[in-house]
């Protein structure tokens, strides 16, 4: 009696054994499934509240600042119907920042919630297993050698994020590497690279490092448009790529046997999602520095609210990660007044006590 | 329909495992793999559906190879349980619905939404249908287990110790509803078991493996004390206790 109404074709051309039965199309849903829909409907609105108050988070910070701006005049100037020096405060500097905020935000807890999932390590993040390490040595490699141009650095910045997943992945690969042992190779990793960089710094000159050292500090104020569009793609596509895998990854959270049972290819699996992971943290790496622990929180947050089910995990952590992200920086522009603090700086002030919680706590 | 097993050969780096084990089942009935432990009973399992890979041997189901099939295909026709799990962060009904991974698109349909509530209120779970699987007890678990690899909607039913960590009630419980399920439906169970009084109460067919080769491969009627004493090295005796047949070692 368990068998699907439909049944789709196999792979080598065979048909599939599965007897076609009438679809059930009409038939109501039963009482649990309901109540399981309606579960779903609220973790759902509480997702779109989520969206709304980082909205709300992103017209207030448009609004804050030097140059005051009234809510009023900010819609004159984003239809255009203004021009003046507001224009260039929103266009030039303000939108660019808070929506590289919220990308690098989305992005980065994308990342780490896929470094989370796939190699089943609650500790996992671009930042604690040295990817973001990776990418800011080949970043600053890239300044001294070709100087400060978009592409090389973000070439070299992605090849040392990727030189990071490698080591990682086989070092998982290794049977019996508990997720504390890959942690340490992390740590490990994290200061070969912090090394490599500062020997990097050495033999830099006067420009080129200061170049490097504000480039290390981790700010979402820099970025042109174009950087904006490009990290926007990637984490779209890897985005995009994950919710499309959520039962995979919801398989691979219940044992890598468990997932071979379902049908699931876990190697490839492991292997495209690190990519993923690894590309959007490389291009936020490149384009910003390294903003640590947000791609640790939150997915920790995310789960705390809505469970395991990647379905709901994937956007809540994105979303959160935005709002986080967001949150330090704004916080960071009304700490200073006029000038900014580098939200790298308080991420890591708000994130390193997260991790030592988590560790403490047994990180379940 | 018949699962027939052929001279499946398995060796990890030149250390064999498993050679030349053939067996058949068919539609309806539980085989139970008895063995001691060591003895390719788990390996045996994972071979059937490709999880690890023999070197020699085949599976068919009816007329289908189903080694020539991609993992997703096996997974819609072969459940499969493990003997250990992490239970996962999700809802009952959300490890059930994971069942349904192998025959889902991109969307979940309503087809698998129906097949999981029937999963489920056939395996008495439906009031916990909303609680963390983390929360329940370990019989509990096990059943969202099965649950999960029912909703494959699969015809071969495998399952690797589903007793093991359960006390006396929960695994009558699970091996009750196995049975049931198995007899109701278009299923057939193969089931890694050490326990011989269960075996010998659920099942229909045994396979004992010893020294990487099929021992014996009996039916209920034909099961006596020999078979299982060459299979365990040690003295057994079956005998007839308030109409049930029970396995004790002397």
């Amino acid at each position: 009696m368990l068998k699907p109404s439909w049944s789709r074709g196999d792979a080598g051309g065979k048909i599939s054994s599965d007897a076609p039965l009438p679809p059930s199309a009409a038939a109501p849903l039963g009482a649990v499934t309901e109540s399981f829909l309606a579960y779903v409907r609220g973790k759902r609105t509480l997702m779109v509240s989520l969206l709304g108050v980082t909205a709300f988070l992103a017209v207030v910070a448009v609004t804050q600042g030097a140059y005051d701006i009234s809510p009023g005049h900010l819609l004159r100037v984003l239809t255009g119907s203004a021009v003046g020096p507001a224009d260039i405060v929103v266009w030039k500097i303000r939108l660019p920042r808070i929506m590289s905020a919220i990308v690098v935000g989305w992005g980065l807890s994308l990342s780490g919630l896929g470094i989370q999932s796939l190699l089943k390590n609650p500790l996992g993040s671009p930042s604690t297993l040295g990817i973001s390490q990776g990418a800011a040595f080949g970043a600053a490699a890239a300044i001294v050698i070709f100087g400060q141009q978009m592409v090389s650095v973000t070439v070299f910045a992605f090849a040392g994020a990727m030189g990071a997943t490698a080591v990682i992945m086989v070092l998982a690969s290794l049977r019996r590497l508990s997720p504390q042992a890959i942690i340490l190779a992390g740590v490990a990793l994290s200061s070969l690279f912090a090394s490599a960089t500062v020997l990097i710094q050495y033999l830099a000159s006067d420009t080129q490092l200061a170049v490097i050292v504000f480039w290390t500090f981790g700010d979402v104020a820099r970025a042109s448009w174009s950087e904006i569009g490009m990290l926007t793609g990637a984490v779209g596509v890897a985005s995009i790529f994950l919710i499309s895998r959520r039962w995979d990854l919801n398989a691979m959270a219940a044992g890598e046997v468990t997932a071979k049972g379902l049908g699931v290819n876990v190697n490839r699996m492991r292997l495209h999602g690190m990519l993923a992971a690894a590309l959007v943290a490389a291009l936020a790496t490149a384009f910003h520095g390294v903003i640590a622990f947000v791609g640790l929180i939150a997915p920790h947050i995310a789960r705390k609210l809505v469970g395991g089910d990647h379905g709901l995990l994937i956007p809540f952590s994105a979303i959160i990660g935005a709002l986080l992200l967001l949150t330090a920086d704004t916080f960071g522009r009304a700490l200073i007044g006029s000038g900014a603090l580098p939200v790298g700086i308080i991420t890591s002030f708000m994130g390193a006590p997260m991790f030592l919680f988590l560790l403490v706590r047994g990180y379940r | 329909m018949i699962l027939s097993v052929n001279d499946i050969r398995f060796s990890y780096n030149s250390h064999a495992v498993l050679d030349d084990v053939s067996f058949c089942v068919g539609k309806g009935s539980v085989l139970a793999i008895l063995g001691v432990n060591g003895a390719g009973k788990s390996t045996l399992l994972k071979c059937l559906n490709r999880i690890l890979h023999p070197q020699a041997g085949s599976v068919l189901l009816g007329e289908e190879n189903l080694f020539k099939l991609s993992q997703d295909a096996i997974a819609r026709r072969m459940g499969y349980v493990p003997q250990q799990h992490n239970p996962p962060r999700l809802t009952v009904y959300e490890a059930v619905l994971l069942g349904r991974r192998p025959h889902m698109g991109l969307t979940v349909g309503k087809a698998d939404f129906a097949i999981v509530e029937r999963t489920l209120e056939r395996m008495g779970l439906s009031t916990l249908a909303l609680r963390p699987v983390s929360d329940l007890s370990g019989g509990e678990m096990q059943k969202v287990m099965i649950a999960r690899a029912l909703a494959q909607s699969p015809t071969i039913l495998l399952l690797d110790e589903p007793t093991s960590n359960l006390d006396l009630k929960n695994q009558m419980d699970v091996m009750g509803l196995i049975r049931t399920v198995v007899s109701d439906g278009e299923l057939m169970a193969v089931i890694a078991i050490h326990d011989l009084n269960l075996a010998v109460r659920f099942a229909d067919q045994f396979l004992f493996l010893k020294d990487h080769c099929v021992h014996a491969l009996v039916s209920r009627d034909d099961l006596n004390a020999g078979i299982i004493e060459q299979g365990y090295g040690l003295k057994f005796m079956i005998a007839e206790v308030a109409g049930r047949r029970v396995v004790v070692p002397l």
